[in-house]
């Protein structure tokens, strides 16, 4: 499975990897990752077929997470990806926002690694 | 006529060395004399009442001028009093200022906070981990992958403490936001400083309004060096500076948006620093609502504020305006097109 998180904090990219490192080497999972909304979107256009999850911060400056949502859900078909939404700023607002732009989970930080590790499998 | 004139003129009369014709000549004279002095007499009751009416005159405005000084004397207690409190006020207001622009960064400094904190438990539970798994490597044998994990454990370890510095900068500086003003120039890093406000004032706003967004750009001069700066009263300037400029893009977004005009519209802000000569500039843009004409000449005087009431205090940039130029001797300039730009230029001597 090919996940793709998206922050713009950079040293998520060594949490992740530390985090799951043991299913990175078990090969059954595989991160890629993008630091804003917009590099996101580029990989997704280039290799669209590769991320099966995208794991969005909802809070970035310029393309937000929520707009980088609705384009994917709007562009991306085939089949659409899953998305999940992360944000320090758990309010209603946002809730209902992602949920209604089509976000198939929405997470708050501090990320509780070990229940997002579960949710990860079940979609496995 | 006077006794005196009376006698000399009787006994002339009854002089018998004297022809009738010299008596005669010389009574004429006494009465002439007479008169004169009666004349004088008149003359001199007069002066002696102009004197009274004088000194009765000079009493009264005496005390008249007595009584005003005294008026003078009250007014002018009042008046320094008054000063005193506006003083005081001034102060005041200087101060909940501060608070004010506070109150809007703690959401940002709550946000900022939390993201290294994030990052400090994660890194240090992940360890925790790596630590076991670096043990049964050992206790395995496997002398080289238990190396490995010990570099990511080191590596995790500089993680956390850059972290930690990272939370420890940003509460620091906020305890120096609100702490009043020390008058300290000490070298800064104008560039750290403006990208420090830049990310509180985001976040602050973010965290007030769900449907904030903005893109924010940055160029920054990395050859300014350290420049000799009251540091907590220059970031305050660039926190208002880059706060009214998101509310200038947040305003024309939403002025779109109420006359349902779907334009193309992305709210950028950019700040910049530059080293010319012997200036250092900072530039903060805003491709938001532009400052109509009329506003122009007033909003550096103190308690004009275009914000609907309660939003804002009108001294954000008059302070900013005495800051650059009184506390540091720069300039504070600004150049706008209405319903296109606003940059304004801090310009500080090196």
């Amino acid at each position: 499975m090919k996940i793709l998180v998206v922050d713009d904090e950079k040293d998520v990219q060594v949490l992740f990897e530390q985090r799951f490192r043991k299913e990175i080497r078990n090969h059954e999972m595989e991160f890629a990752f993008a630091y804003s909304g917009e590099e996101a979107l580029k990989y997704l256009s280039d290799l669209s077929h590769e991320a099966v999850l995208i794991l969005s911060d909802i809070n970035m400056p310029g393309m937000s997470g929520l707009e980088l949502l609705r384009h994917i859900k709007e562009k991306h078909h085939e089949p659409p990806p899953v998305v999940m939404m992360i944000t320090a700023y758990g309010d209603a607002d946002n809730y209902n926002t992602a949920m209604k732009l089509g976000a198939d989970d929405f997470l708050t930080k501090p990320l509780e690694f070990s229940l997002l590790k579960e949710k990860l499998k079940a979609i496995h | 006529m006077s006794p005196h004139l009376q006698s000399i003129s009787d006994f002339i009369k009854n002089s018998s060395s004297l022809t009738e014709q010299e008596k005669e000549s010389i009574i004429r004279s006494i009465k002439e004399s007479d008169k004169i002095q009666t004349l004088l007499q008149f003359k001199l009751e007069r002066v002696e009442k102009d004197r009274h009416t004088l000194s009765v005159m000079l009493e009264e405005s005496i005390e008249d001028l007595q009584k005003k000084s005294r008026v003078i004397e009250d007014a002018n207690k009042t008046l320094t009093q008054t000063l005193e409190e506006l003083k005081s006020a001034q102060t005041q207001l200087i101060h909940s200022e501060k608070m004010a622009s506070l109150g809007e960064l703690t959401a940002g400094i709550a946000h900022e906070i939390q993201n290294p904190l994030n990052f400090v438990n994660n890194f240090s539970e992940v360890s925790n981990e790596l630590i076991e798994e670096m043990k049964e490597e050992l206790d395995n044998g496997n002398k080289e992958d238990a190396k490995a994990i010990a570099d990511d454990v080191k590596q995790n370890l500089e993680k956390i403490n850059f972290h930690g510095k990272r939370a420890d900068a940003i509460v620091k500086s906020m305890l120096q936001h609100s702490r009043t003003t020390s008058n300290k120039k000490e070298p800064t890093d104008i560039n750290a400083l403006a990208d420090e406000y830049l990310r509180l004032a985001y976040h602050g706003l973010r965290a007030k309004d769900k449907s904030f967004n903005a893109a924010i750009k940055t160029d920054y001069d990395e050859t300014i060096g350290l420049l000799k700066i009251i540091s907590q009263d220059v970031g305050r300037v660039i926190l208002n500076l880059i706060t009214n400029a998101f509310y200038a893009v947040m305003e024309k977004k939403s002025s779109y948006a109420k006359a349902s005009e779907n334009k193309n519209y992305e709210p950028t802000v950019t700040v910049s620093t530059k080293k010319m000569d012997n200036k250092v500039v900072v530039e903060v843009k805003d491709n938001g609502t532009g400052i109509p004409q009329k506003a122009l000449d007033k909003i550096f005087q103190p308690f004009f504020t275009t914000k609907p009431t309660g939003q804002g205090t009108g001294l954000g940039l008059s302070l900013s305006y005495d800051i650059v130029t009184k506390g540091h001797g720069g300039e504070l300039k600004v150049e706008t097109k209405e319903g296109e730009y606003t940059v304004f230029s801090v310009i500080l001597p090196v």
